[in-house]
C-alpha cells in the first residue's frame, strides 16, 4: 500500500473510503487559536481535512507557551495564527494550511460573505453577542458552525446546524432486519425446505437459527390463530418448544435460537424513530427538496406499498452455527430480497424526481443502495438557533437541574453542569459590563465575587427562572478560574468539537444534540436540551 | 487591580495558586504546592502510542516537568494519523525516544527520559521511584502487569487502613474507535483494575471446527489459512504478522478458501484485521481521553479539584455520551486486598513453602520466585539467579526473613489451571506460628 493509505489505516477501519473522501474535500475555518482552537484543529489535521484557516489577531505572549502546545519560545510576539498554522502544517502536508491575522470578532462584524467558502466554521472562545453573529451568518450560507469553549474546569461545545441528516449512523448495537415473524415468500419456501426433524445428528446441529425460528414461529402461529407469543408465560413456553427440539447437548444452533427468540417476539413493522422522520413535513417534497428527504418520500410510498408496512431489506444476516452451505445459501435469499426492494425503491425515486422536475438519474445508484440498507437507522438533527437558546431556553430543561430533588441531592453533582451553564453565560454578561472576566486579574476577589452574583440572578431571571440562584461555592469557583484556558480543559473539549466536526462532515455516526457542558470538577458533564 | 507579572503558568496559576471550595481536601494553593510539583513530582507514563503522546503534552503544559515515558515499539506509518509526536521520518525509530525528544523540543524546562523496553524488564524499584503511573495501553496483559506492581507496593496499617506511603496511584485510559474510557486507581481506596477486570470483555475467538470444517465469513477464512493452513504448509516456521510476504500469503490461502466455499468480502485489509487484531483508533477519541487522564493526574497530585470517582466512559458513536460511574473495590481481591494470609510453622523451608502455593486454594500458583524487601530469596530465571538462589531453597523461610513473627512478602509465577494460565505476582502475609503476638493476629480482610 501506498503512503497516504497506509497512513489512514485505522480510521479508515472506521470511517472507510468515502468518509476520508468526504475529509478531504472538505475546508475548515477556525476562528480563535488558543489551546481550545488549536487542539481542535490538530485532530481534524491528523485525520486529513482538505484545507484549514486559523484566524486570530493576537500575538503568542509568555503566558500562551504555558497552554498552548503550537507555539514555543522563539514565536513569542509574533502572529498567533501564523505560529500555530507553521505547527499543524508540519503534522500533515497533504493538508493546505493558511492563517489570517484578523479578530474573529472583527471580521464577523465586517465581513460576513467571508465565512460562505467554508465547509465549516470551528468558533472557539468567543463571546455571547459574537456567538449570535456568526450563527446568523452560517445559518444563511449554509455552512456547518461548531461552536467550542474552555473556561477554567468548565466548558461547552454547541453544533449549529439547521438540518443534519444521516444516513450512515452506524449504531453499535441494532436489531438485525431478519422477519423471522414475517417471512417473504422466498424465505418462507425455502424454511419449508428443511426438516428440523432430520434423523442426521451431523445435519440436526448445523441447521441455522434463523430457519429454526421461522418454522417454530409459524408453528406457533397456527395453534394461536395466529398471534405471536406476547405474555411472559407464552415466551417462556416458546423458548421451551425449541429446547424440546434439541436432541444433543452440544447443539449451538439450538442454544443460539433461545437466546434470539427475543427477535421473534418484536413486533412487525417500522421502529418509532422511522416513523418521525417519514411522517415529518420535509418529507412531503417539493423541487427544492434535498436528495435525502427525495428518498424518504420514496420510502414512504414503499412502506406504505410494496413493502407491505416495512423498510427495505437490509440483505445481512449475522454469523451463527450451521453448515457452510445453508449459510450461504441462507445469505442469498436476504441478499435477493434485498436488491428487489433496492429496484422497487429506485423506480420510485426516479418517479419522484420526475414528478419535481429533476434529473431522474440525478441520485446515483450506490447512494439509494446505501440509502435502502441503512432505511431503518436513518437519523435527522437538528439545531435551534442560538439566537434561540440564549433568550428563551428550554425553561423546564434548566429548572429541573436547578430545582429537582432527585438532582440536586448532595451526592447528585449533575446540577452542577446547569450550574456551569449559567455561569459560563454570566461570565459574558459580566465582561461586557467591566471589560474583563471575573477573577481574570489578582486582587478584590471579593467584590468580583459579588457582581458576578448579582449577573447570575440577573441572568436568572431573564431566563424566567425567578428565585432560583446557584450556590457561593460555584460562583467563588467560577471567580477563581478567572477566564483561564487550562491545557487539558482545552484538549478535551477541542477533542470533543473535532469528534463531532468529523460525524458532520463524514455523515457517518450520529452528532451530539443539545448543548453540551463539560464539568471538569468531577467530569459529571451533561447535554443540555435548550 | 493589579496586573499580574506576564509569566508561563498564566493559566494554571489561577488553579494552584488561589483557594477553591471544590477542592480535594489536601489542597494547599500557593506558589510552593506549583513548584513543590515542578520539582519533586515525577510521573511515569506507560505507553507512547496514541495516549502517550497525547499524554506527554498534556501533562507538559499542565506543570510537570519530571517525566518518564516508557514503550517498546517502535514508530509505523499507520501510527501517524494519531500519534501527532511522529511524521514519516520517524518510522522505526523507538517511540518513547521520539516522543520524549519533540516534547522536550517544544515545552521549555519539560525533562522526559524514554526508556525504549519491555515493561516487565524494568526492576520494580524503578516503578516505585513516581509519584503517580498514568497508562496509555491498548492491552489488558500490560495493564495488569502494571496494576500488580502499583498494588504490589500497597501494605495495610493494622486497622486494615492503606498506608499512605506505599499508596501508588495510577490512572488509566483507553480508546477504541469513538469510545474510551478514563479511571483513577487509588490501591486500597478505589478498585484496582483486577478488582474491575470484568469490564474487559474476553476476545472473542473462533472455535477451530468452525475454521476447519463450516465457515461462513471471511473472517472465518482468514483465520483457517492463518491458524490452521499456515502450519501444515509451513511447518515450525512461525508466521510473522509484520512480514508482508506472510501476510500476502495468508490472504491470497483466505482468497481461495472462500471462493471454494462462495464465502464474500475477504480483502488484504481485513485480513490484517483479523489476524492482528487491529483496534480501529483516532485522533480525536485519544485526545478526548488523555484530556481527562493528565487532568486528573493534576488533581491526584494537588487536589486542585475534586477527583473522579473513579471511571469515566466516553461513547460518541450515536450523540455523545458521557458517563461517571463510582465502582465498588473488591475486599478480598488478591492484589490489591491486604494479601492472602499464611499461617507457617518457623521450620518450614522456603521450599515447602513454595510447594504450599501450588496447592493453595486461593493461589494455584506454580513456577513461583519469592522476594522479601526487595531481596531476592528464589527466582525461577534467568539460569544464573536461579543458580544462585537455589542454595536458599532448604532454609527456613523464617530465617530468610530474619526472624520477624510477621511481615508481606512478594511472589510470582503462574496462577490458574490448565490452558487458561497467566504471569501474576501476588502479595502474602506470613505469620509464623508460636512467635510473640501471632497467636492474636488480626484476621480481618485475610483472603
Amino acid at each position: 500500500m501506498a503512503e497516504p493509505k497506509t497512513k489512514y489505516d485505522r480510521q479508515l477501519r472506521i470511517w472507510g473510503e468515502q468518509g476520508q473522501e468526504a475529509l478531504e474535500k472538505s475546508s475548515i475555518c477556525l476562528l480563535n487559536c488558543g489551546p481550545t482552537g488549536s487542539e481542535t484543529l490538530k485532530n481534524l489535521v491528523l485525520g486529513g481535512v482538505g484545507s484549514i484557516t486559523v484566524v486570530d489577531g493576537s500575538k503568542v505572549e509568555l503566558g500562551d507557551l504555558g497552554n498552548n502546545y503550537m507555539v514555543d519560545e522563539s514565536s513569542v510576539g509574533q502572529s498567533k495564527a501564523k505560529t500555530v498554522c507553521a505547527f499543524l502544517q508540519e503534522l500533515n502536508d497533504a493538508v493546505k494550511a493558511k492563517f489570517i491575522e484578523e479578530y474573529p470578532v472583527k471580521l464577523i462584524e465586517s465581513n460576513p460573505s467571508f465565512f460562505s467558502q467554508f465547509t465549516l466554521v470551528v468558533a472557539t472562545q468567543l463571546v455571547e453577542s459574537s456567538m449570535v453573529k456568526l450563527d446568523r451568518i452560517c445559518r444563511e450560507a449554509n455552512v456547518l458552525l461548531i461552536f467550542a469553549r474552555s473556561y477554567g474546569l468548565t466548558g461547552f461545545v454547541r453544533i449549529s446546524v439547521k438540518e443534519h441528516a444521516v444516513i450512515e449512523s452506524k449504531p453499535d448495537h441494532f436489531l438485525d432486519d431478519l422477519r423471522l415473524n414475517n417471512p417473504w415468500p422466498e424465505l418462507r419456501r425455502y424454511a419449508e425446505s428443511i426438516d428440523l426433524d432430520t434423523a442426521d445428528p451431523v445435519a440436526h446441529k448445523h441447521i441455522p437459527y434463523v430457519i429454526i425460528l421461522i418454522k417454530m414461529t409459524e408453528e406457533w402461529a397456527k395453534t394461536h390463530s395466529g398471534k405471536l407469543p406476547s405474555t411472559r408465560e407464552e415466551k417462556r413456553v416458546f423458548k421451551d418448544l425449541i429446547k424440546a427440539k434439541k436432541i444433543a447437548p452440544d447443539e449451538d444452533n439450538y442454544k443460539e435460537a433461545m437466546e434470539a427468540s427475543f427477535k421473534v417476539f418484536t413486533p412487525q413493522g417500522i421502529n418509532p424513530s422511522l416513523q418521525q422522520i417519514i411522517n415529518d413535513a420535509c418529507a412531503e417534497v417539493n423541487s427544492n427538496s434535498s436528495d435525502f428527504w427525495v428518498m424518504v418520500a420514496a420510502l414512504k410510498e414503499f412502506i406504505a406499498n410494496e413493502g407491505g408496512g416495512e423498510a427495505p431489506l437490509e440483505g445481512a444476516i449475522p454469523d451463527m452455527t450451521s453448515s457452510t452451505e445453508l449459510y450461504v445459501s441462507l445469505q442469498k435469499i436476504y441478499q435477493a430480497k434485498a436488491e428487489a426492494d433496492f429496484l422497487v425503491m429506485e423506480k420510485l425515486v426516479k418517479k419522484i424526481l420526475k414528478k419535481l422536475g429533476r434529473d431522474p438519474e440525478s441520485i446515483s445508484k450506490a447512494t439509494i443502495k446505501s440509502f435502502c440498507k441503512n432505511a431503518r437507522k436513518l437519523k435527522v438533527c437538528r439545531y435551534r438557533k442560538i439566537e434561540e437558546e440564549f433568550s428563551s431556553p428550554v425553561q423546564l430543561e434548566i429548572q429541573k437541574y436547578l430545582t429537582d430533588e432527585d438532582y440536586c441531592t448532595p451526592n447528585s453533582w449533575y446540577s452542577v453542569a446547569v450550574g456551569f451553564y449559567i455561569l459560563l453565560r454570566a461570565v459574558d454578561r459580566f465582561a461586557a459590563n467591566y471589560n474583563s472576566f471575573p477573577g481574570q486579574f489578582d486582587g478584590e476577589m471579593d467584590e468580583e465575587i459579588s457582581r458576578l452574583k448579582i449577573a447570575v440572578v440577573s441572568l436568572l431571571n431573564d431566563l424566567g427562572c425567578n428565585g432560583s440562584t446557584l450556590t457561593e461555592d460555584l460562583i467563588n469557583e467560577m471567580c477563581r478560574y478567572g477566564a483561564a484556558e487550562l491545557h487539558s480543559v482545552a484538549a478535551f473539549v477541542g477533542g470533543i468539537a473535532s469528534q463531532e466536526v468529523i460525524k458532520l462532515i463524514t455523515r457517518q455516526f450520529v452528532p451530539m444534540s443539545g448543548t453540551f457542558i463539560f464539568n471538569g470538577v468531577d467530569h459529571k458533564s451533561q447535554l443540555l436540551l435548550l | 487591580m493589579a496586573v499580574s507579572q506576564p509569566s508561563k503558568s498564566r493559566d494554571l496559576d489561577r488553579l494552584l495558586l488561589r483557594p477553591g471550595h471544590l477542592a480535594g481536601p489536601n489542597f494547599e494553593p500557593g506558589q510552593e504546592l506549583r513548584e513543590d510539583i515542578k520539582e519533586y513530582v515525577k510521573v511515569l507514563v506507560v505507553g507512547a502510542g496514541g495516549l502517550g503522546c497525547e499524554l506527554l503534552k498534556d501533562l507538559a503544559l499542565t506543570g510537570f516537568r519530571n517525566l518518564d515515558v516508557i514503550d517498546m515499539d517502535r514508530i509505523e506509518v499507520t501510527n501517524l494519523n494519531r500519534q501527532f509526536l511522529f511524521r514519516l521520518e520517524d518510522v522505526g525509530k523507538p517511540k518513547a525516544e521520539v516522543a520524549a525528544k519533540r516534547v522536550m523540543e517544544r515545552v521549555n524546562g519539560v525533562n522526559i527520559t524514554p526508556h525504549f523496553c519491555r515493561i516487565e524488564d524494568k526492576p520494580l524499584d524503578f516503578y516505585s521511584d513516581f509519584s503517580i503511573i498514568v497508562l496509555g495501553l491498548d492491552s489488558i496483559e500490560a495493564r495488569s502487569y502494571i496494576n500488580e506492581v502499583a498494588c504490589g507496593f500497597l501494605e495495610y496499617e493494622s486497622d486494615d487502613n492503606p498506608l499512605e506511603e506505599t499508596v501508588k496511584p495510577m490512572v488509566d485510559g483507553g480508546t477504541e474507535g469513538f469510545k474510551g474510557h478514563a479511571r483513577i486507581i487509588i490501591p486500597g481506596t478505589t478498585p484496582c483494575f483486577e478488582c474491575t477486570i470484568w469490564l474487559f470483555p474476553s476476545q472473542v475467538k473462533f472455535p477451530l471446527c468452525t475454521l476447519a470444517e463450516t465457515p461462513r465469513n471471511a473472517a472465518h477464512c482468514i483465520e483457517y489459512a492463518h491458524l490452521i493452513k499456515w502450519n501444515e504448509v509451513h511447518g515450525r516456521k512461525s508466521f510473522d504478522p509484520d512480514n508482508s510476504e506472510d501476510m500476502q500469503w495468508v490472504y491470497s490461502e483466505a482468497v481461495q478458501r472462500a471462493e471454494l466455499f462462495g464465502i464474500p468480502g475477504v480483502t488484504y485489509s481485513l485480513t490484517q484485521g483479523v489476524v492482528k487484531n487491529i483496534i480501529p483508533a483516532i485522533a480525536s477519541t485519544n485526545a478526548i481521553i488523555s484530556a481527562a487522564c493528565a487532568l486528573e493526574t493534576l488533581k491526584i497530585v494537588s487536589g486542585c479539584s475534586k477527583s473522579l470517582s473513579n471511571y469515566l466512559t466516553y461513547n460518541g458513536v450515536e450523540g455523545l455520551h458521557i458517563k461517571v460511574t463510582e465502582f465498588v473495590k473488591d475486599a478480598d481481591c488478591l492484589v490489591c486486598g491486604p494479601g492472602v494470609l499464611i499461617e507457617l510453622e518457623k521450620s518450614v523451608t522456603l521450599k515447602k513453602f513454595i510447594n504450599q502455593l501450588e496447592d493453595h486454594p486461593c493461589l494455584l500458583l506454580t513456577r513461583v520466585s519469592v522476594s522479601y524487601r526487595g531481596e531476592k530469596l528464589y527466582m525461577q530465571a534467568p539460569p544464573e539467579l536461579e543458580k544462585e538462589t537455589r542454595s536458599n531453597l532448604d532454609i527456613p523461610l523464617f530465617d530468610l526473613m530474619n526472624g520477624v513473627s510477621r511481615d508481606i512478602i512478594n511472589v510470582n509465577g503462574m496462577a490458574g489451571k490448565g490452558d487458561k494460565k497467566q504471569s501474576c505476582m501476588r502479595k502474602l502475609r506470613i505469620a509464623f506460628k508460636g512467635v510473640d503476638g501471632v497467636a492474636d493476629i488480626d484476621m480481618a480482610g485475610g483472603a
